[in-house]
């Protein structure tokens, strides 16, 4: 028997992890390479902060890369710089999203309102004091078009999936290049196939439905590609193992495949929501602007947050364009908190308690 | 585990392992003893505890590692022996809230201590893993000679390394007229040994192998336990295991791992001889006669 009676309590390690010097030693470069750039700045004539970033980024690539050559020999130095590069890279990616967000709380939060979740713009124009009226019509729109959109979609974009996947036809090829093709169909033409097929023709005038139709087709492609993905992760055994059970394909693809996949076609749906919630042009086109509330998809002008954003900022008083930042804050947390339940949803095991 | 207890039951009857079997084919060793100073302890493991992050899987293994013998790592599944493997290349760490304590000496150094550069270890100390994985891009050539690639290291003649190498393997005479087609041709045990060749191209000094025979079939195994053998003069080899046969057939020294649902534990070392034919502990003697696990 090996086992020796412990003195004391043996506490679990992670030697791997930064040790305090290392952490110093990686502080130091960076407080470093600040320095330079504060100088460089502040004694050439670039100016500017770019001029910031960018000496920033080659300083601290290029201490680090010196140091770690010197300490530990040229890998570890590559290594360190490509980690070092990989960095820059997210905060040059991440920077304008932050922006971005950002700029509309900062415009936006003057806007919000009690009164803008609970009554609309029947009785009141943008140009009046932003305590007056508000825009739970065009959430009430927003919220209509895309559910008749998901209606519509959900079930096609799936379904193709399916099709791609586990059927995997002679059309699969085809059906595959045009999906791919269809998610860079730019939303103006989706916009006007429907004004040209149902508006013109058959209507003649606006109404909700008509949005929903031309955004089901932007969001068919994301929820296919999407959902094909998904399918395509779930292991080949699984289907055998159904198949082998004595199960029908549909009854194997319908009862073991899709459950596997579940989380990851919510996710498809709620990204295919996403994709389509702040769309404009087709709407703005299809299914007018109107300032009350419309709970009828099927006929009447139905307002619509994108469209509440594009009047407002048209308006052009500085009443009117603090309402259109706030539609735009709030469009943007509906569409942030859609990706959150999507990742929330996604994240989850299927299988798992 | 009441589940697992009844199935062994039953595969107990049916099978003919009986202890005198076992032990027979562990005595047609000749024992490799320790006493021949030359090779030396390579490495050594000092009071090894491992954690996945709060659940403590494995307590206070110590365990050397004498040059040029194989070592056999056996016990049922959940007993930490796996994991015991990974930290011997510091592997471990990988995977995310693993924390462990203790020291791996490789040649008298502690691959732990701080500074020391991992990706030198891991060259030191190579590995096979439990299924085949030739990397899938490159050619039987390319997987060989990846190492080299990865680590940046230069070699005066490639094409006689690559030979070398698969011929170490045991697998040169099937491949050397296709060495620059891919590698997922080969059958699943080729793919075996290609990587052990592959692993042998960077020349570790230790081979740490994950119960490399477990995705193959006897004939496959029998071939990759006859490479095992002749590898194991110039290299240091360690093999987790779940066939019993397999480590009295291919190690010089066993040790046995047990879990009574707490952190794994080694229950006892020897050689692979006294712990087939007379373990000193009751619970190795029930695991190799085939009474649990």
């Amino acid at each position: 028997m090996s086992t020796i009676p412990q003195a004391s309590k043996i506490v679990p390690q992670r030697p791997w992890k930064a040790s305090r010097k290392d952490r110093v030693e990686t502080g130091s470069i960076f407080v470093f390479a600040a320095l330079v750039s504060i100088l460089v700045v502040a004694l050439t004539p670039l100016k500017g902060k770019l001029a910031y970033f960018v000496i920033f980024a080659i300083a601290y690539l290029a201490i680090d890369f010196v140091f770690h050559l010197r300490k530990a020999g040229r890998p570890a130095a590559v290594d360190s710089f490509f980690r070092g590069l990989v960095t820059m890279a997210i905060l040059v990616a991440v920077t304008p999203i932050l922006s971005i967000l950002a700029t509309v709380w900062i415009r936006g939060h003057k806007g919000l309102h009690l009164s803008l979740f609970t009554s609309d713009m029947r009785s009141n124009a943008f140009t009046d004091p932003v305590s007056q009226g508000g825009l739970i019509h065009a959430i009430v729109g927003t919220g209509l078009l895309v559910i008749f959109a998901m209606i519509i979609s959900v079930p096609i974009g799936i379904l193709t999936a399916v099709y791609l996947t586990e059927i995997r036809g002679r059309f699969t090829r085809p059906i595959e290049f045009l999906v791919q093709a269809m998610s860079g169909v730019p939303s103006i033409v989706a916009g006007l196939f429907i004004y040209a097929a149902i508006l013109v023709p058959l209507t003649k005038t606006v109404n909700g439905i008509q949005g929903s139709l031309a955004l089901a087709i932007l969001m068919i492609p994301t929820v296919a590609r999407t959902s094909q993905e998904v399918l395509k992760l779930i292991p080949n055994d699984l289907r055998e193992a159904g198949v082998a059970l004595g199960g029908t394909q549909w009854r194997s693809v319908a009862i073991v495949v899709v459950p596997a996949a579940r989380s990851g076609l919510i996710t498809a749906m709620i990204l295919g929501v996403a994709r389509v919630a702040g769309e404009t042009a087709p709407i703005l086109l299809l299914t007018g602007g109107s300032g009350a509330k419309n709970f009828n998809m099927f006929s009447g002008s139905m307002g619509s947050l994108p469209n509440y954003i594009w009047q407002a900022f048209a308006s052009g008083t500085p009443e009117a364009i603090t309402r259109a930042w706030a539609g735009i804050l709030v469009l943007l947390v509906i569409v942030i908190a859609l990706f959150s339940i999507a990742r929330f949803l996604g994240n989850r095991k299927v299988g798992a308690k | 585990m009441s589940i697992n207890s009844e199935n062994n039951e039953g595969e107990k009857m049916e099978t003919t392992t009986t202890p005198g079997s076992l032990s027979a084919i562990a005595a047609m060793h000749v024992d490799k003893k320790p006493g021949s100073q030359a090779l030396g302890v390579g490495l050594e493991a000092r009071g090894i505890h491992a954690w996945f992050g709060q659940k403590h899987v494995l307590s206070d293994v110590s365990l050397d590692f004498w040059s040029g013998t194989v070592t056999a790592l056996i016990g049922p599944s959940g007993c930490g022996k796996s994991t015991f493997l990974r930290t011997l290349n510091r592997m471990h760490e990988f995977i995310p809230g693993a924390a462990m304590a203790g020291e791996v000496l490789l040649n008298g150094e502690d691959i732990y201590a701080p500074g020391v550069d991992v990706t030198k270890i891991r060259l030191k100390v190579g590995m096979v893993f439990q299924k085949p994985n030739p990397f899938p891009s490159m050619t039987i050539a390319e997987n060989v000679l990846a190492g080299l690639k990865l680590a940046q290291l230069k070699v005066e003649n490639k094409d006689d390394l690559l030979e070398e190498c698969l011929e170490r393997a045991g697998l040169w005479g099937e491949v050397k007229d296709r060495l620059n087609t891919h590698g997922g041709s080969l059958s699943g045990g080729q793919q075996q040994r290609l990587c052990i060749a592959r692993a042998l191209a960077v020349r570790p000094q230790v081979l740490l192998m994950d119960e490399p025979c477990s995705a193959l079939d006897p004939g496959s195994t029998l071939r990759i336990e006859e490479t095992i053998s002749h590898l194991s003069s110039s290299v240091t080899i360690i093999i987790v295991t779940h066939n019993m046969q397999q480590a009295a057939r291919v190690s010089d020294y066993t040790a046995f791992f047990l879990s009574d649902g707490g952190p794994g534990q080694m229950v006892e070392v020897g050689s692979t001889n006294d712990i087939f034919s007379r373990p000193k502990d009751k619970r190795t003697e029930n695991y190799v006669t085939g009474r649990f696990g």
